[in-house]
C-alpha cells in the first residue's frame, strides 16, 4: 500500500493534498486503530476474528444463546459474501438473500425425506455453492452491458420472482415449506447437537474467510477494486469489465449459498418467509455498518447487528440499549466534556419540568405506567409523559400522543440537522431528546419486533449520511 | 375466442398501467436528474395511500361519508399528493442530498434505508392488518358506464381519467413552462446548466416534489381501484414501476408512460391467459413471471428501452 516509507521524505506518486487529508485523518483515535488493524497480521488477524467464536461455547450453556451465536455465523457468512458484491466490486445486488435461499433449498432438495435423499454433506456443501454460483452468474448475465442501476432492478425483481415461485410452486410446498430436513452428515457422521451446527459454522466461516482474503489478494481482487473505484480506468488498462463483474456477482452468491446450505439444516426445515426484504436490509445493514470492502468490519459489524437485533427483542434489555446507546453518542459526538453533561442534565430537568405541567394541566396524560419492566424504565414513568391506555390488547398504540409525538419527533430530528449554530443545536437537542424518551415509552417498547427494524433502517440512511465507510471502511480520498 | 374476456383484462391493465406509468414517472424524472435510483418510490405511494384512507376516516367514513363522493375522492387526491409531495423533498433533503458526490452506490443504500424506514413507521403506527378504503360502499360497484354487456365501474374510469389528466398535465409543465425547461436542461447536463443561471438545487427539489406527488395520487388511486392496503404494498408497485421506466427507456417521460400502459396491460393479460397457455401448469400467481421475462428481454435486446438513446459515455 505505501510506497515511500517514512514521513519527512514525500511520497511517490500520492498527490500533496491526498497526503494532508490522509495526516489529518491520522489524528483521530478511531482511524488509528483501524490503520494498526490493516498493518497486522492476516494470519493473525484470522486468529483474532475467529477466538471469540472458538471460546464462545465455553461461557454459554443456554441453549437460547447457543443458537444466536449459529444465528450469528449464519449472518456473518451472508455478510461476507454480500461484501464481494457491494464492498468489492460496487454492484447493488438487491437478489441477494434469493441465493441464500437456493442454497437452503438446495440442500432441502439432496437431504430430506420429502426429497427421498440424504446426500453427505462433504459432497453437498461445495456442490450447491458452485450451483449457486452458477445461478448467480446466469441472474447477472442479462444486465451484463449497463450493469449498475440495472442490475439492481433485475436483482431485486428476481428476488420478487423468486419468493413467488417459492409460495406458488408445488416442488417448494408453498408456504409451508419442507419441514424434517436432516441434519448435516459428515463421512457418515451425523452432526445433531446445537454445539456440533455451531463448529460447523465457524469451520465453514474460517474457511470461507480465509478463501475470500486470497481472493482479495490475488489478481482478481485488485482488479475488482480497480474497476469499483473507476470503471473506465478499469478498461482502458485492458480489463475484461464485465466478466469480472459477473464474476464478483457469482462468488457472492456462492458464499450465500454455502450460509444457505448450512442454514436449512440447523434450522430443520426452510420456508418462503426466511427469505424476504427484511432479511436483505439486516445483510445490508451489517455490511454497511461494519465497512463495506474490510473483511473485519463486516464480521464486526453482523456480530453487532445480530446483538442489538436480538437485545432490542426483549423490551427489558432494549430501554438499557436505547438509553445506553443515547449516552455514549453524546459523550462520544459532542466535545469538549461539559457539552453533553449539560444537555444530559439540562434534559432531565425539562423533562421534570414538563411532567409536573402536564401533571397540573390535565392529570391523565401522566397516569399510564410504560410497557418496560426493566429498572429504568420505572424510573422513567415519573419523567416521560405516559397517557392512561397507552396501548391496546394486540400491541397496537390506541394513543394519540405516541402517534403523534413519533411523527413529531422525525420531523425535530431532521429539522436539527439544519441548524447551523453550535448553541442552538445543544438548546434544540434537549427537547429532541425528551420527545424521543417519551416516544420510546409510549410507542417504541410497546412493539419492540417493528422497532429494532426502524432504527435499522434510520441508520443506514444516517450512516449513510455521516460515515459512508461504516467503523472499518477506508474513506476514499479523491483529488477534486 | 371470448371476447368479454378479453375486454375486461385490457380494462382492469388500463387500470394497472395507468398506475405503473405514474409510479414509472416520477421514478423516470428522478432519475433523468439525479441519476438516481429512488428506491423508496414505492414507499411513498403507501404512504399516500395511507394518507387518502386517513381522509376517508376522517371525513365520516366510506359509508356516511360528510361530502358528495367525488369532492371527497379530490380531497383524497389533494392530501395525498401535497402530503407525499413534501415527503419525497425531505426525503431528498435529508437521503439523498448529503450524497451527491458519494460514489454511486452510497444513494442507493441510503434510499434502501428509507424504504426500511417507511414501511417499518406505518407498521408501527397503523399495525399490519390490510386496510380497507371500503370503495363499494362508497360506489356501488354497478354504477358506471355500459357497453353491450359489459360494464366499466365508474371508479375505474376516474382513475384512468385522473391518472391520464396528470400525466397531459405534466407533459405541458415539462415542455411549455420555465421549470421543465430548467428540468430538461439539468437532466442534459447538470453543470451547464447550473452555469446557465439554473438553481440546480431547486429544480432537484421541485422534481421530487413533483414526482413524490404523483406517486401519492397513484396510491390513493390504487386504495380506490383494489380496496386494501398495508404497509407492504409499496414494494410490488415500486417494483412495477421500475420496470415500466425501464422498458420505456429510463429518463423519458412519454417513454415512462408507455411503458407504464405495456407492463399493466402484459400483466393483466398474464393474469387472466397464463393459466390456459400453460394448461393449468401455472397458476395466476405466476403474472410476475411473465413481467420479469418481459424485463430480462428488454435488457438484452434493448437496454436503453423503447424511448430511451443508447448511452454514450464520455471520458
Amino acid at each position: 500500500m505505501t510506497l515511500g516509507e517514512g514521513p519527512e521524505q514525500p511520497r511517490i506518486g500520492v498527490d500533496e493534498w491526498v497526503a494532508s487529508a490522509e495526516e489529518r485523518r491520522a489524528r483521530s483515535p478511531l482511524a488509528r486503530t483501524q490503520d494498526a488493524v490493516d498493518r497486522a497480521p492476516a494470519a493473525l488477524k484470522l486468529l483474532a476474528l475467529a477466538a471469540p467464536f472458538a471460546i464462545f461455547p465455553l461461557f454459554i450453556d443456554s441453549e437460547y444463546l447457543m443458537q444466536v451465536g449459529i444465528d450469528t455465523l449464519i449472518f456473518v457468512l451472508l455478510a461476507l459474501g454480500l461484501n464481494v458484491a457491494v464492498g468489492w466490486v460496487g454492484l447493488l445486488d438487491l437478489g441477494y438473500v434469493a441465493f441464500f435461499g437456493i442454497g437452503a433449498y438446495l440442500y432441502a432438495a439432496v437431504a430430506s425425506p420429502y426429497a427421498g435423499r440424504y446426500w453427505d454433506a462433504a459432497l453437498a456443501i461445495p456442490l450447491i455453492a458452485v450451483a449457486v454460483a452458477v445461478s448467480g452468474f446466469l441472474v447477472g448475465l442479462p444486465s451484463r452491458r449497463l450493469a449498475g442501476d440495472y442490475l439492481a432492478i433485475v436483482t431485486l425483481f428476481f428476488l420478487q420472482l423468486w419468493l413467488v415461485v417459492l409460495i406458488n410452486a408445488s416442488w417448494s410446498r408453498g408456504p409451508n415449506g419442507i419441514a424434517d430436513i436432516y441434519p448435516l452428515e459428515f463421512f457418515g457422521r451425523q452432526v445433531t447437537s446445537l454445539d456440533g451446527n455451531y463448529f460447523v459454522a465457524l469451520i465453514a466461516f474460517v474457511l470461507i474467510i480465509s478463501f475470500l482474503y486470497l481472493l482479495n489478494q490475488s489478481r482478481t481482487g485488485r482488479a475488482w477494486r480497480a474497476l469499483r473505484e473507476d470503471e473506465l480506468a478499469a478498461e482502458l488498462m485492458t480489463m475484461p469489465v464485465n466478466r469480472l463483474k459477473l464474476m464478483g456477482f457469482a462468488v457472492g452468491a456462492g458464499v450465500a449459498g454455502v450460509a444457505g446450505a448450512i442454514f436449512a439444516p440447523v434450522q430443520g426445515a426452510v420456508f418462503p418467509g426466511n427469505f424476504d426484504l427484511i432479511l436483505l436490509i439486516t445483510v445490508y445493514a451489517m455490511v454497511v455498518l461494519g465497512g463495506a470492502g474490510s473483511l473485519v468490519g463486516v464480521t464486526v459489524g453482523a456480530v453487532v447487528i445480530n446483538a442489538s437485533l436480538e437485545a432490542l427483542r426483549d423490551a427489558s434489555n432494549a430501554s438499557w440499549l436505547f438509553y445506553g446507546v443515547i449516552v455514549v453518542a453524546l459523550l462520544a459526538l459532542l466535545k469538549p466534556w461539559w457539552q453533553p453533561l449539560a444537555v444530559l442534565g439540562a434534559t432531565v430537568l425539562f423533562g421534570f419540568a414538563v411532567h409536573e405541567i402536564a401533571e397540573q394541566a390535565r392529570p391523565s396524560l401522566v397516569g399510564g405506567t410504560s410497557f418496560g419492566e426493566a429498572r429504568i424504565d420505572e424510573l422513567l414513568d415519573s419523567w416521560v409523559l405516559l397517557p392512561v391506555d397507552i396501548v391496546t390488547a394486540d400491541g397496537l398504540p390506541t394513543g394519540w400522543l405516541g402517534r403523534v409525538s413519533y411523527i413529531a419527533l422525525i420531523a425535530a430530528a431532521l429539522g436539527l440537522t439544519l441548524v447551523r449554530s453550535r448553541l442552538w443545536q445543544l438548546v434544540g437537542l434537549v427537547p429532541v431528546l425528551y420527545l424521543a424518551a417519551c416516544v420510546w415509552a409510549n410507542l417504541l417498547l410497546a412493539n419492540p419486533a417493528v422497532t429494532r427494524f426502524v432504527l435499522m433502517g434510520a441508520m443506514l440512511v444516517a450512516l449513510m449520511a455521516y460515515r459512508p465507510q461504516g467503523l472499518f471502511g477506508k474513506q476514499r480520498v479523491e483529488i477534486v | 375466442m371470448d371476447w368479454d374476456k378479453l375486454v375486461q383484462l385490457l380494462v382492469s391493465g388500463l387500470t394497472l398501467g395507468s398506475v405503473y406509468a405514474l409510479v414509472a414517472l416520477g421514478f423516470s424524472m428522478v432519475y433523468g436528474i439525479l441519476k438516481l435510483l429512488n428506491l423508496a418510490h414505492g414507499d411513498v405511494l403507501m404512504v399516500g395511500a395511507f394518507i387518502g384512507w386517513g381522509v376517508i376516516g376522517w371525513l365520516g367514513g366510506a359509508q356516511d361519508p360528510k361530502v358528495a363522493v367525488w369532492i371527497l375522492i379530490v380531497l383524497m387526491l389533494m392530501a395525498a399528493m401535497a402530503g407525499c409531495g413534501f415527503l419525497g423533498v425531505a426525503i431528498e433533503r435529508f437521503a439523498y442530498r448529503p450524497l451527491r458526490r458519494a460514489p454511486r452506490i452510497a444513494p442507493l443504500i441510503s434510499a434502501l434505508g428509507v424504504s426500511f424506514f417507511l414501511q417499518n413507521s406505518v407498521l408501527l403506527l397503523f399495525g399490519s392488518d390490510f386496510r380497507s378504503y371500503e370503495t363499494f360502499d362508497l360506489v356501488e360497484p354497478e354504477v358506471g358506464i355500459s357497453w353491450g354487456p359489459l360494464t366499466v365501474w365508474i371508479i375505474r374510469l376516474v382513475v384512468i381519467g385522473s391518472a391520464f389528466a396528470m400525466m397531459a398535465g405534466l407533459w405541458l409543465l415539462v415542455t411549455r413552462t420555465k421549470l421543465g425547461k430548467a428540468m430538461r436542461a439539468t437532466a442534459f447536463d447538470r453543470e451547464a446548466a447550473a452555469m446557465m443561471g439554473i438553481d440546480v438545487d431547486k429544480v432537484i427539489v421541485k422534481t421530487f416534489f413533483i414526482g413524490s406527488a404523483l406517486a401519492g395520487a397513484a396510491g390513493v388511486l390504487v386504495g380506490l381501484v383494489f380496496g386494501q392496503i398495508n404497509h407492504f404494498m409499496g414494494f410490488n408497485y415500486g417494483l412495477k414501476g421500475f420496470t415500466a421506466a425501464v422498458v420505456g427507456g429510463i429518463g423519458s417521460i412519454p417513454g415512462a408512460m408507455f411503458g407504464g400502459l405495456f407492463i399493466g396491460i402484459s400483466e393483466a393479460l398474464s393474469v387472466g391467459y397464463i393459466e390456459d397457455f400453460t394448461r393449468g401448469r401455472l397458476g395466476s400467481a405466476f403474472s410476475d413471471l411473465v413481467v420479469f421475462l418481459i424485463l430480462i428481454v428488454f435488457m438484452i435486446v434493448r437496454p436503453q428501452g423503447i424511448f430511451g438513446k443508447p448511452e454514450v459515455k464520455k471520458v
